[in-house]
């Protein structure tokens, strides 16, 4: 039920985004959501794409530190309350979120919202027995 | 005195300090006999090194021939702590001081009666060659404790007859209160102190020309021409540099006058070599290397051939003052990457050390050193590697705080971490060079 997310250690200047972003489309990978933390030394840019290991790999070659982590994708009603009803259900669970970002496209009716948890599988065990949907990976690389 | 000798900057010992080469180099060696056979008989750790080079005193009949000793490092000094250094009894010894080591021990150097006149003599040397006078009201403003520096320079500036105000470090406002009101016209202190005043009169809207200062003597910790433009022409002194370290005797090693143009070594009382920081071997005159000092007449703590780790050159041409005394260049570096931060001594390797400790992390790493306002800054930059990396923000900030933490209890000074990308620290041929040192740049 995981998805796999790389991140990408970036040094806070000009031009290092582009040539992340450019290495990846000379691969021929697809990004399909990205989340960038930011200091004023550097950057966390985090991404799910449509090929993982190709990005991995591709990047590697650049001179990039890379990190693949395992993150979760739920399906969000695209309502008022539907991200608040979601958090309380961790919250009771027990679960800490360490950060979490949306998903461009939608699934139906839905928001997509990826998480990462301390513990992911504690998190995916509370979400589906509250009957929250979570995605599985091979569904997000290719939405 | 004739007018002309009035207008002349008084030279303290002009007999010693103008004396011909030739004269100069017998004197060097005789004394420099005396010294090894006195040495020879009362310090088994130059027994054992001149036997194990299978030297006699007997062998050193030129000057020349003092490359053939071995040469004194600091590791010597702390395999003898605290006093196996010294060549005579401890009831002769009347002051002792440290250096300022901050990891292990320190180094302790002892001084006899003769020492100390010697000591304040050679301090009066750089001194009045700096245009200290007796009209002067001196201002010493190093700390006063185990530390060569404030005792060294309030002997010197008393035997001129000059008025020494040993107000000690620290309490920036009251030292400017005192200089307003007792008119220090010498003003002794590290540069980068001189900056934090004049910093702080700008603040206060001190006009530090109005005060009576009108010369600096500066030491301590490694400063470049441009500070000193700077500090001349924020505090209206002439700004000059002395040399000198605990190990040796302390401030009055060498000194400049008022040409500016290197500090003049006191070859009576020490011999000055330059040598090559990798082979040990002595370079020819006038090339950039280490400098290496023998002292000839000290009696406590004499030392032969010590390795100072500091990289300079000499020049022997007479200098328009008329001492003859070779000059030595502001020091350049360190042949052992020691880093002088905030007046404490940092090396590369404890750096190493740290980053070491810190489980997964053998990274890549440069020191950068630089100077924010008068305060001295330490960046430790750190490649990135997968071990280190985090996708958390707040394991990524745990990490550098720690690192952060563990530099400031290995260091004694605060440093700060900066992760940067992989291979994008210059990687050097053969000897890795790791510091940016901007202050001297």
């Amino acid at each position: 039920m995981k998805v796999e997310q790389i991140s990408i250690f970036i040094e806070n200047k000009s031009g290092r985004l582009a040539e992340v972003t450019q290495s990846l489309g000379d691969s021929g990978v697809n990004i399909r959501a990205l989340s960038l933390a930011d200091t004023s030394d550097f950057g966390i840019l985090r991404l799910i794409v449509d090929k993982t290991d190709v990005a991995k790999q591709a990047l590697k070659e650049r001179g990039f530190t890379v990190n693949k982590t395992a993150v979760v994708a739920v399906e969000v009603p695209d309502c008022p309350s539907g991200l608040a009803g979601i958090l309380q259900v961790l919250d009771k669970g027990g679960v800490n979120v360490e950060y979490m970002y949306a998903f461009v496209e939608r699934c139906g009716e839905n928001a997509v919202i990826i998480f990462r948890f301390d513990d992911p599988e504690a998190a995916i065990k509370v979400l589906l027995e509250n009957d929250v949907r979570v995605l599985e990976g091979e569904r997000v690389y290719t939405m | 005195m004739s007018d002309c000798e009035k207008m002349m900057p008084k030279i303290w010992d002009r007999d010693n300090e103008c004396m011909s080469r030739d004269r100069l180099e017998a004197l060097q060696l005789a004394r420099l006999q005396q010294t090894l056979k006195r040495v020879n008989e009362h310090v088994p750790c130059y027994q054992n090194k001149f036997s194990a080079f299978g030297l006699g005193v007997s062998d050193i009949r030129t000057l020349d021939d003092l490359a053939k000793l071995p040469f004194t490092t600091k590791e010597d000094l702390r395999l003898n702590y605290p006093y196996g250094m010294f060549a005579v009894p401890m009831r002769e010894v009347v002051r002792i001081h440290s250096s300022s080591g901050t990891t292990g021990k320190p180094t302790v150097v002892g001084y006899t009666r003769n020492d100390l006149k010697t000591w304040t003599q050679l301090a009066a040397r750089f001194m009045t060659a700096a245009g200290v006078t007796p009209d002067d009201i001196v201002h010493i403003a190093f700390g006063y404790g185990l530390f060569t520096g404030a005792f060294g320079l309030h002997y010197g500036a008393e035997e001129i007859g000059a008025s020494v105000i040993p107000i000690s470090s620290g309490n920036t406002d009251k030292q400017i209160m005192i200089m307003q009101d007792y008119l220090s016209s010498a003003l002794v202190c590290t540069p980068s102190y001189a900056l934090t005043l004049a910093d702080r009169m700008e603040k206060k809207g001190i006009d530090p020309k109005r005060l009576s200062l009108k010369v600096g003597l500066f030491g301590g910790e490694p400063w470049s021409e441009e500070m000193r433009r700077e500090i001349e022409q924020r505090l209206g002194v002439v700004a000059t540099d002395n040399y000198g370290l605990s190990e040796v005797m302390g401030p009055g090693v060498a000194g400049e006058c008022q040409h500016q143009c290197g500090m003049h070594i006191f070859e009576d009382h020490f011999i000055a070599e330059i040598i090559d920081p990798e082979t040990g071997e002595v370079l020819p005159r006038g090339s950039i290397g280490e400098l290496v000092l023998t002292s000839i007449t000290k009696e406590a703590f004499p030392i032969i051939r010590y390795r100072t780790r500091d990289i300079t050159r000499l020049s022997y041409e007479t200098c328009e003052c008329g001492r003859t005394h070779a000059r030595m260049a502001k020091t350049m570096g360190r042949s052992d990457d020691m880093l002088i931060i905030k007046g404490v001594n940092v090396f590369p390797t404890q750096i190493e050390e740290v980053l070491f400790q810190v489980e997964g992390c053998e990274p890549h790493y440069q020191l950068v050193v630089d100077r924010a306002g008068t305060m001295d800054t330490l960046e430790v930059q750190v490649e990135v590697n997968e071990r280190i990396f985090f996708d958390e923000m707040r394991k990524q900030h745990a990490f550098v705080d720690l690192l952060e933490k563990r530099l400031l209890s290995m260091l004694g000074v605060g440093a700060k971490v900066k992760l940067v990308e992989p291979s994008s620290i210059p990687r050097h041929e053969g000897k890795a060079n790791r510091v940016i040192d901007k202050r001297v740049q």
